[in-house]
């Protein structure tokens, strides 16, 4: 994967290889780029995982797959692809859930919604006369070629999201917990739901630049479920769960930089090892 | 369009994958179980990486790997239902591993092409030979014979899994044995709409069928009818219009069906 001429491989003294990690800028991109989303990640995550919401969140990022390339094909930058088509995504998800229908009716409307999307994004690259190595990246992401305004593109985009869930925090969380008492008590529940499925919606998109659209959920859904599984403390678990996302974020970029394996498999490998971990251990 | 042999191939395996997968489709449904055939697609794509990168027949990786995920993920739910968030961890790791064994082939391959990946992720319905085809015809039948020997324990159980259990319905090995079944179908369906769309053709026919009627002989009937009309009129818009892929205009033509089927009133009351 890697061809500069300036790579050394591993040199056994960790301090010159964490320098060299440091060398070039493509590398410092990625590893600003993927702190930001293993933060935003990991407190979206937690939430999404205590609402029971991952097939949802599954369903919204194959959706970044149709917007990214959606955009490809028109000719617009990738990341107005992303958010657009993830917002939509989420509206779509909000007006297909009614409160009323069984477990089964709402799997299958997220299920045909998630698999459209799919047939759409393939129609799009097919029209695009796909590169296919494009294919690749957009649905298992890379971590070259990372620009500075992509970075400060994700950096507003996470500060703004990581606000709003703020400010919603202690009424998502009843909300989530107890929806009927909530209702009682005066939350506006659905209201609440349909943010968050926006929220979501932002986190994936955001996410899904660096780990590709199938594999957001490495980020999104294994750290947060190993903090579920340590502690059922809301804010032990949201800090554990951005914790236990960065560290597998530096990991598995590091482990990539040095290795011709793609960070993708680091990534998820590392998360579910830390998930097992968390099952074996609790 | 009859008279091009690749078409006659794609009818037949398209028909026969549709049925089953309309008529396991309607269960999986029935039972909440989306989610989980969803995570048997992505396995399925790993199993055929996996085939690809150590060059073995990818259909040996492939059913070997979904029927083995079915099983394991029947396995780990503690109860009949599985969890969605272990449905959720396990498959973003198979996903990974996917992709390793993907870099893995297109750097080792010897002579072969870097489309092995799209190939398995979108389907290649209009590439499958006679062979193929045969292969596709004789499990698709063994499959809905199993359902077919299984389906009445199978609908009690999913109904209302106490009291099944307590008649004496063996309701695990029966969730087990289900999606071991599902895996099956789903590694039939990878060869004709590819791993990430085979959701469409098990979740959208089998979705407007439940909203049409709740009788489970007609809902199957309904499923499966609308498995097997998405197929056709979705490979003869992209035999007219061939900037089309297949598998979209299948996947399109299913979702098509059941915003139509969610528009309309349950059949009983339209009937009468």
């Amino acid at each position: 994967m890697l061809t500069s001429s300036a790579f050394t491989g591993l040199s056994w003294s960790p301090v010159t290889d964490v320098r060299t990690l440091f060398t070039f800028p493509f590398m410092q991109h990625a590893l600003a780029a993927g702190t930001i989303v293993a933060v935003m990640a990991g407190v979206i995550g937690w939430f999404m995982v205590l609402r029971r919401q991952t097939f949802a969140g599954h369903t919204l990022s194959v959706t970044a797959f149709t917007g990214a390339s959606a955009a490809s094909l028109a000719g617009v930058p990738v990341a107005v692809g992303y958010f657009g088509i993830c917002g939509l995504g989420a509206l779509a998800l909000a007006a297909v859930a009614g409160p009323r229908r069984s477990l089964g009716a709402e799997s299958a409307a997220t299920g045909s919604v998630g698999a459209l999307a799919l047939a759409l994004g393939f129609l799009f690259v097919s029209l695009y006369h796909g590169i296919l190595t494009g294919l690749d990246s957009l649905l298992f992401g890379t971590f070259l070629g990372i620009t500075s305004s992509q970075v400060l593109v994700l950096l507003v985009v996470a500060a703004l999201t990581l606000v709003v869930v703020a400010l919603a925090a202690r009424p998502l969380l009843f909300a989530s917990v107890d929806p009927d008492v909530a209702r009682a008590g005066g939350v506006p529940v659905r209201l609440l739901g349909l943010g968050f499925l926006l929220v979501l919606g932002l986190a994936v998109a955001e996410t899904s630049q660096i780990t590709g659209a199938l594999l957001v959920f490495a980020l999104l859904v294994t750290p947060a479920a190993a903090a579920h599984r340590i502690t059922a403390r809301p804010f032990a678990g949201v800090v554990l769960s951005v914790a236990l996302a960065l560290a597998v974020t530096w990991l598995g970029l590091a482990l990539a930089y040095f290795s011709v394996y793609p960070v993708g498999f680091y990534i998820t490998s590392l998360s579910f090892a830390v998930y097992v971990l968390a099952r074996v251990l609790t | 369009m009859l008279a091009q042999e690749f078409m006659r191939n794609a009818l037949v395996a398209g028909s026969v994958v549709g049925i089953a997968c309309g008529l396991v489709g309607w269960f999986v449904v029935l039972r909440a179980q989306v989610f989980a055939g969803d995570a048997l697609s992505h396995v399925a794509f790993t199993g055929a990486l996996a085939a690809a990168a150590l060059g073995i027949d990818l259909r040996a990786g492939l059913f070997f790997a979904t029927i083995l995920g079915g099983v394991v993920m029947g396995a780990l739910g503690d109860r009949a239902r599985t969890d969605d968030v272990v449905i959720g961890t396990l498959f973003a790791w198979t996903l990974g591993l996917g992709v390793l064994f993907l870099s893995i082939f297109t750097t080792n391959g010897s002579g072969a092409n870097g489309t092995a990946g799209v190939r398995v992720l979108f389907g290649s319905i209009f590439g499958l030979s006679t062979a193929d085809v045969r292969t596709s015809v004789v499990l698709a039948v063994v499959a809905v014979v199993v359902l077919a020997a299984m389906a009445r324990p199978l609908l009690f159980a999913s109904l209302d899994g106490a009291v099944a259990a307590a008649q004496g319905v063996p309701v695990r090995a029966i969730g087990l044995a289900f999606l071991g079944l599902v895996g099956l179908v789903a590694g039939e369906a990878t060869q004709a709409v590819g791993a990430l769309l085979l959701l469409g053709l098990l979740a959208a026919p089998a979705g407007a069928a439940h909203r049409l009627t709740t009788r489970p002989y007609a809902g199957l009937g309904l499923s499966a009818l609308f498995a097997l009309g998405s197929v056709w009129l979705g490979l003869s818009l992209s035999y007219v219009f061939p900037t089309l892929p297949p598998s979209t205009m299948i996947i399109a033509t299913a979702v098509g069906i059941y915003v139509a089927a969610m528009s309309l009133p349950p059949l009983r009351r339209l009937v009468g």
